[in-house]
């Protein structure tokens, strides 16, 4: 369970979600298209996405929502809480393990646990599709190079005729170790007070 | 090992000899006046049958000068080679504190001779030939994106730190004279402006030195950028507080409105630094777009526009160092998109060579200048400098921590600010600047400089000797050496993204969407002026990649010709095993499926583009004069290759039951590169070795077919695809096979032509704009 927001920020988030939904209750897709700064983001489809998965609502549910509470939506916010000053080891693994969590779902789109080739080939091709041209081969021959680095680092010696089924998250956590995600993956905003420790 | 000594031996002799030299060189010039005379009276009397004509003559006169230069720069690098073949004495001591002490020796020596030591460290010498290239050095290969994300905590340091040591040691010191000493003493006639320079001069960390301990402690990114950063920062501090107090004191009369202006200049000298250097780094940029037919030049406008840089800001009293830095980083991703390969491993070169050669002659100077004096030495003065010095550290990054750690999100422990403190290093700058300082506004001139000595001696000796147990005994976190993947780049990117699309949901303007924006900007315009052609539409992943492939390939040469493919860690997994599997595949569908004619055109464009662009990169050398480096010619084959080198060394490993034989290191490679006298032949244009040339423009050409048909019988297992691998439709059986034994003279001839050994490896140069 990771520890919710402080109340100032709640406040500053709700009045968001009202400016986004118009004063209604409920979030939609359409709504975050209208947002004009995200037409520039080359996986502005993810994220939006990310908004409306129901394993990101830490209530062990699954498949996607059409609309979300301000509830959800301040859980989802609550994975780029940075961390506290004065976190444990555990608490600051745990930490890392559900940013790491929701960056796989975010890959993940088929919600089967593992990230195969070709969700990770269409990784890289959205990352590269604001590039201008078309690089559809090159995207693929890096997501192949990565996904063999993967394997690599995480099965090692494998015979030539078996087969890496896609990363799982257990894979995904090795291979982003040195990655230092808890103190990357984070939105300033939310870290408004870091001496008051948030109850 | 007698060889070893012996050579030492040798060099130690032939460095002694040349100090001798050095020293004796003097004593020539009356001779050699004298008989400039006579020669001048020679040719005036022509009738004068008497005079023998001079075989064999003497004329030192005429170069005395580039004479000495030279010997000096041969003696540093002399002394440089000396103390890596001495085994253990590197890991002990630090070559900086190696080189004063040689300096102490040439000094103690040349005055043994019974010479006026030259003044050697004059500060015009220092500051316009010695400096420049260490701080373009760091400015060039500054990695940008630590420096940007600790740019604050950096900026704190530099300035307010700087500012609280000036403060802290020159009033204290003040007080000390005043009270501690009786009023008869020198001492107490030091005013309050004197301390306060002396104070301002005494308390900037010094880059050279910074850079000189700490490259050989290989400490973690973070405490490295954060104590070189405020090193590079903390000039334009000190520019000001020089001048200024240099100004105050000469006058002796301080108001409001001159502190006041003080603080204006001082914002006036930092951030006209800055624009100084970015303006002449984007001039660099845009003049390497137009380079592209005269390759041999590039390096030089990259050295001649960063001087110019310095020497533009050094006349208005600006910043010099800041100018370079800015110049530096503003021009490196566009110059570098725009040059050769060649040219980028030369500016390499070049700049390390000086910035070497610099650090090594600036600390031979400081010993060689602490012999020459003038000194006068007061015990009190001295000490209490020394004691003030390093309190006054300890209390400002203490302090300045505090109140750091509440904006930081990676905080600064303990153990980080003791290492701060402690390598907050002085050296030659301070020595300079007291040197600067005028006879007659400053008569305790020397007392001020034979402290300033001291404190450096101290710092460098004692606190460059220990910081390296110290860091060990504590447990500091070190450089982590491994390479960057392709994985964290892609996440670093995606990362980039997510973060930006959040804040913009969040409808907050963080610094992510500063720098998105700025980013774009970047993109859409700047790119644009300043990269010539298509590499300005290039994206950095991409770019990461084909950099990260060309190193792999070029990897896979030097180990000897891909037996073993040297890899981060070592595995059998190659590309098939991540390749999604039909369900049933049977026997007969094996074969190459049938391509119709729209998509190999598809595919045969993509590819020439791509491979086109890699090559774009490699044949930009073409003085016409020069051998052609045949290097470079297979380099871009070698893409292709590498992947078929996995193949056939899975099925090596799994059908022959002798072990491959090791792969000779690197270093056995330089040294048969370094004996084999045909290391830079043409490269004949033979057709035994497979040249696979691409020609696209026909998929039966017997080129491609070579390439297939070498690898036909290993390679039964066919692959959907494999990134930049041609296949043609139709695999005809007949043409030459190149055997295997070509193409293990296609890989010697290729790494007997490999021109570039060099130091270890500096990865920390990817990235782009804002990486």
């Amino acid at each position: 369970m990771v520890s919710p927001v402080c109340s100032k920020q709640i406040g500053v988030l709700h009045k968001r979600f009202k400016q986004l939904s118009h004063n209604e209750e409920t979030l939609r897709r359409d709504h975050f298209n209208e947002i004009d700064d995200l037409a520039f983001n080359p996986i502005r489809a993810q994220i939006i996405e990310a908004f409306f998965d129901r394993r990101n609502f830490h209530q062990n549910g699954e498949g996607k929502v059409q609309e979300i509470g301000f509830e959800e939506f301040v859980v989802v916010m609550s994975h780029f809480r940075p961390p506290s000053a004065h976190m444990t080891e555990e608490q600051r693994g745990k930490t890392r393990r559900e940013k790491l969590r929701f960056l796989f779902n975010m890959h993940d789109t088929d919600n089967d646990g593992i990230i195969t080739l070709e969700e990770y080939r269409h990784v890289v091709e959205e990352l590269l599709s604001r590039s201008g041209t078309l690089e559809k081969e090159t995207a693929k021959c890096i997501a192949d190079a990565a996904m063999l680095e993967v394997a690599s680092i995480s099965v090692g010696h494998m015979e030539p005729d078996e087969f890496y089924e896609g990363i799982t998250f257990e894979h995904f956590l090795k291979l982003l170790e040195r990655f230092e995600i808890e103190s990357r993956m984070i939105i300033r905003f939310l870290n408004m007070d870091t001496t008051t420790l948030c109850k | 090992k007698g060889k070893k000594t012996l050579f030492q031996h040798l060099v130690f002799l032939e460095g002694s000899v040349f100090t001798v030299a050095v020293a004796s060189s003097d004593q020539h010039s009356p001779i050699t006046a004298h008989s400039g005379s006579h020669k001048a009276t020679d040719h005036g009397s022509h009738n004068n049958t008497g005079k023998a004509f001079p075989v064999l003559d003497l004329n030192y006169e005429n170069v005395r000068v580039p004479f000495e230069i030279s010997l000096w720069v041969l003696l540093a690098s002399l002394m440089k080679l000396g103390f890596h073949l001495v085994p253990h004495l590197s890991n002990i001591v630090p070559e900086s504190c190696l080189l004063i002490v040689v300096g102490l020796l040439v000094g103690g020596i040349i005055r043994g001779t019974g010479e006026t030591v030259p003044p050697v460290l004059d500060s015009k010498l220092f500051f316009y030939i010695l400096l420049p290239p260490i701080i373009l050095d760091a400015g060039y290969f500054l990695p940008i994106r630590p420096f940007m994300e600790n740019l604050g905590t950096i900026l704190i340091f530099a300035v307010v730190g700087t500012l609280w040591n000036a403060f802290f040691v020159g009033g204290l010191l003040y007080g000390v004279c005043q009270i501690g000493t009786e009023s008869s003493s020198i001492l107490s006639r030091i005013g309050l402006l004197q301390c306060l320079l002396f104070g301002s001069i005494i308390s900037a960390v010094d880059p050279v030195a910074v850079l000189a301990v700490f490259e050989e402690i290989h400490i973690n990114e973070l405490l490295h950028i954060l104590v070189f950063g405020e090193s590079l920062l903390n000039d334009a501090v000190t520019v000001v507080l020089y001048h200024l107090f240099e100004e105050f004191s000469g006058i002796g009369s301080v108001t409001l409105l001159k502190g006041f202006l003080g603080v204006i200049s001082f914002f006036v000298v930092a951030l006209g630094g800055v624009l100084v250097g970015v303006l002449y780094g984007i001039l660099a940029a845009f003049t390497s777009r137009f380079t592209s037919h005269t390759r041999v030049i590039e390096p030089l406008f990259v050295f001649l526009y960063s001087y110019m840089a310095y020497l533009s800001a050094e006349i208005f009293h600006l910043s010099g160092i800041m100018a370079l830095i800015a110049c530096g980083a503003v021009m490196r991703p566009y110059v570098e998109a725009n040059i050769s390969h060649k040219s980028h491993t030369t500016i390499k070169y070049f700049l390390k060579m000086w910035s070497s050669v610099s650090e090594t002659l600036i600390f031979i100077f400081l010993g060689v200048a602490t012999v020459a004096g003038p000194h006068d030495w007061n015990w009190t003065f001295v000490t209490v400098t020394v004691i003030l010095c390093l309190v006054a550290r300890v209390i400002g990054v203490v302090g300045l921590t505090f109140i750091i750690n509440k904006f930081r999100i990676v905080k600064l422990t303990t153990k980080d600010q003791f290492i701060i403190a402690y390598g907050g290093l002085r050296g030659a700058i301070a020595f300079s600047l007291g040197f600067l300082l005028n006879k007659e506004h400053f008569p305790e001139r020397e007392i001020f400089l034979t402290a300033i000595i001291t404190v450096i001696f101290f710092t460098v000796f004692v606190q460059g000797m220990t910081i390296k147990p110290l860091v060990e005994l504590l447990a500091v976190k070190k450089k982590q050496e491994a390479k960057r993947s392709i994985n964290e780049e892609i996440h670093t990117q995606f990362l980039d993204h997510l973060l930006t699309g959040i804040e913009d949901i969040c409808g907050h303007y963080g610094h992510h969407h500063w720098k998105d924006k700025l980013n774009r900007f970047n993109k859409k315009y700047v790119k644009k002026c300043l990269i010539a052609g298509e590499r300005s539409k290039e994206p950095q992943l991409i770019a990461f990649y084909h950099k990260m492939e060309m190193k792999q390939a070029i990897q896979l040469v030097e180990s000897g010709g891909g037996i073993k493919m040297p890899s981060a860690v070592p595995s059998t997994v190659s590309m098939q095993n991540i390749q999604p599997r039909p369900s049933t595949k049977p026997a007969p569908e094996r074969a190459i499926p049938q391509l119709s004619k729209n998509k190999e055109e598809e595919i045969r464009k993509i590819l020439r583009t791509n491979l086109q662009r890699t090559r774009q990169r490699l044949r930009s050398y073409n003085r016409h004069t020069l051998v052609a480096d045949p290097y470079e010619d297979g380099l871009s084959d070698l893409f292709l290759k590498k992947q078929k080198m996995f193949q056939i060394e899975k099925k090596m490993n799994t059908y022959l039951t002798v072990p491959a034989p090791p792969p000779d290191s690197p270093t056995m490679c330089r040294a048969r590169l370094a004996s084999d006298p045909q290391a830079y032949s043409i490269k004949p244009a033979s057709n035994k070795v497979p040249m696979i040339q691409v020609d696209l423009a026909s998929p039966q050409s017997p080129d491609s077919v070579n390439l297939l048909d070498e690898f036909g019988q290993a390679n039964q297992q066919e692959e959907e695809e494999q990134g930049l691998m041609m296949k043609p439709p139709s695999r005809p059986r007949e043409a030459k096979k190149p055997s295997e034994e070509d193409e293990a003279k296609d890989q010697q001839r290729l790494m007997r032509c490999l021109s570039d050994p060099g130091p270890s490896a500096d990865e920390d140069e990817d990235g782009a704009f804002l990486p």
